[in-house]
């Protein structure tokens, strides 16, 4: 079992959702002058979308400087990303666009704060992931 | 007799000087997906449109009228009885960007009518949606809430409601004639629309998030009770107008499927939980499909293959990935 990792804007909506997933959360500061979280043991990102109609910027400016130090993005094993279906083709595209650019898989993806469905299917999906992960880097 | 009461100035809005991050963002959100129904070629639909029958193309025209009330109503009445409550001056700004999009949702329902119907059949259209007590009864509830001397708060919820779940009893049509590969640049016009709306829903709902966080539990749970009663209500009223437009097709029970998921969502963008339970959101996959056509659907948890796929290439903003 190891760590999420997650940003969630002043709306909440990722935050409601790693909340209800129960498990060890840090979460990346809104404040870009924040300290950022420093996690020692592999982890799994939560992030909302923030795409315009084309796609641009659809990660975070948080995330993307959390990312941005080869320490801290060392430990990241996947992604799972917020969104909303009503934004067509960019639907939670942040997971894309991170699991493209660091090389690790889509785990999930969950519209606004995610519905009990999703809650179940998360955690379900973490538990057997993280011991498939013990499995490979043992 | 002249007014010597002194007129009140508002202060010249500095866009350097915010005092929430939010309206900025929404603001660029909005601005960079300005559109205008020009840019659809909505005639190529003019064959699509003889594929329907006389029935499909009649139901169809007269969920146009409906939306096209729903988009007049927030355009000349809600986003404007939203200003006055405005936190910030930028917020007022962007409700100015909110209503004049409404008008331009409503203005694009017309020129769906006049590249694929006629006069005639579009004029029935509107005497039928003047005539309908469904639709005048879910306008006349929220219109209610809007008024001068309602409840600043209660009028946001009401917005919310409008815009993340009274539409979608319309936009299920075009969504389902995509799914069949029928009115496809209707379609896109409508996911322009739908994708206006689900900012407007989530900006509204976070701005009353923003103002309930002062206000005392007593108040908080007074608000609570009153969104799930008007949800309710709502719900109610959209259940007989789906009923209505849909039973002649089969199609009802498809349409509530989307209604509840699209309340829950309404209701997440206040900050409150799901209603509805998940047995009663399961939207056939063809609608949820239409509505994000080209996003990456296959994840690593709920997919069956062992690898994943990687998404196609985007745009992103290389000089904020430094590594």
């Amino acid at each position: 079992m190891s760590a999420l990792v997650y940003f969630s804007s002043r709306s909440g909506n990722t935050a409601r959702f790693v909340e209800r997933l129960e498990l060890p959360a840090f979460r990346i500061p809104r404040d870009p002058d924040g300290v950022m979280p420093a996690p020692t043991t592999p982890f799994v990102l939560v992030t909302p979308t923030f795409a315009d109609g084309e796609g641009r910027g659809a990660v975070p400016k948080q995330v993307i400087r959390f990312l941005n130090a080869p320490e801290r993005r060392a430990g990241l094993r996947g992604v799972i990303a917020g969104g909303n279906r009503n934004f067509g083709a960019t639907y939670a595209l942040a997971g894309d666009v991170i699991s493209r650019k660091c090389n690790v898989p889509v785990l999930y993806r969950f519209e606004l704060a995610g519905t009990d469905t999703d809650i179940a299917r998360v955690k379900d999906g973490l538990d057997k992931f993280w011991r498939t992960e013990c499995l490979i880097t043992a | 007799m002249k007014d010597l009461a002194s007129p009140t100035i508002p202060r010249a809005i500095n866009w350097n000087r915010l005092e929430d991050d939010k309206d900025l963002e929404v603001w660029n959100r909005l601005t960079v997906n300005f559109w205008l129904p020009e840019k659809v070629p909505l005639s190529n639909d003019v064959q699509s449109w003889a594929t329907l029958t006389e029935k499909e193309q009649q139901l169809t025209i007269r969920v146009f009228t409906g939306l096209t009330l729903l988009d007049t109503i927030q355009n000349t009445v809600g986003a404007p009885a939203l200003m006055p409550d405005a936190q910030t001056p930028h917020e007022e700004a962007v409700l100015t960007n909110i209503a004049f999009m409404e008008a331009v949702h409503a203005r694009s329902y017309s020129s769906i009518f006049s590249t694929l119907c006629s006069t005639r059949e579009v004029d029935a259209a509107f005497r039928w949606s003047e005539e309908n007590e469904h639709l005048s009864a879910k306008a006349a509830l929220i219109l209610d809430k809007y008024d001068a001397v309602a409840d600043p708060m209660k009028r946001k919820i009401a917005s919310v409601f409008l815009e993340s779940f009274l539409f979608y009893s319309g936009f299920y049509l075009p969504m389902y004639w995509s799914s069949r590969a029928k009115l496809t640049n209707t379609a896109d016009l409508i996911r322009l629309i739908i994708r206006d709306e689900a900012v407007h829903g989530y900006y509204i709902g976070y701005k009353f998030q923003r103002s309930l966080e002062k206000l005392s539990d007593e108040r908080k749970d007074e608000l609570k009770d009153f969104a799930f009663g008007l949800m309710f209500e709502l719900y109610e009223i959209e259940c007989k107008y789906t009923a209505e437009l849909y039973d002649d097709i089969g199609l009802t029970e498809d349409v509530k499927a989307f209604l509840h998921y699209n309340a829950n969502k309404a209701l997440q963008n206040l900050g409150y939980e799901a209603l509805f339970p998940p047995a009663l959101c399961e939207v056939n996959p063809a609608i949820l499909a239409a509505l994000s056509p080209d996003s990456e659907n296959h994840d690593f948890f709920s997919g069956s293959g062992s690898s994943y796929v990687i998404g196609k290439a985007v745009a992103t903003e290389d000089e904020d990935w430094d590594f």
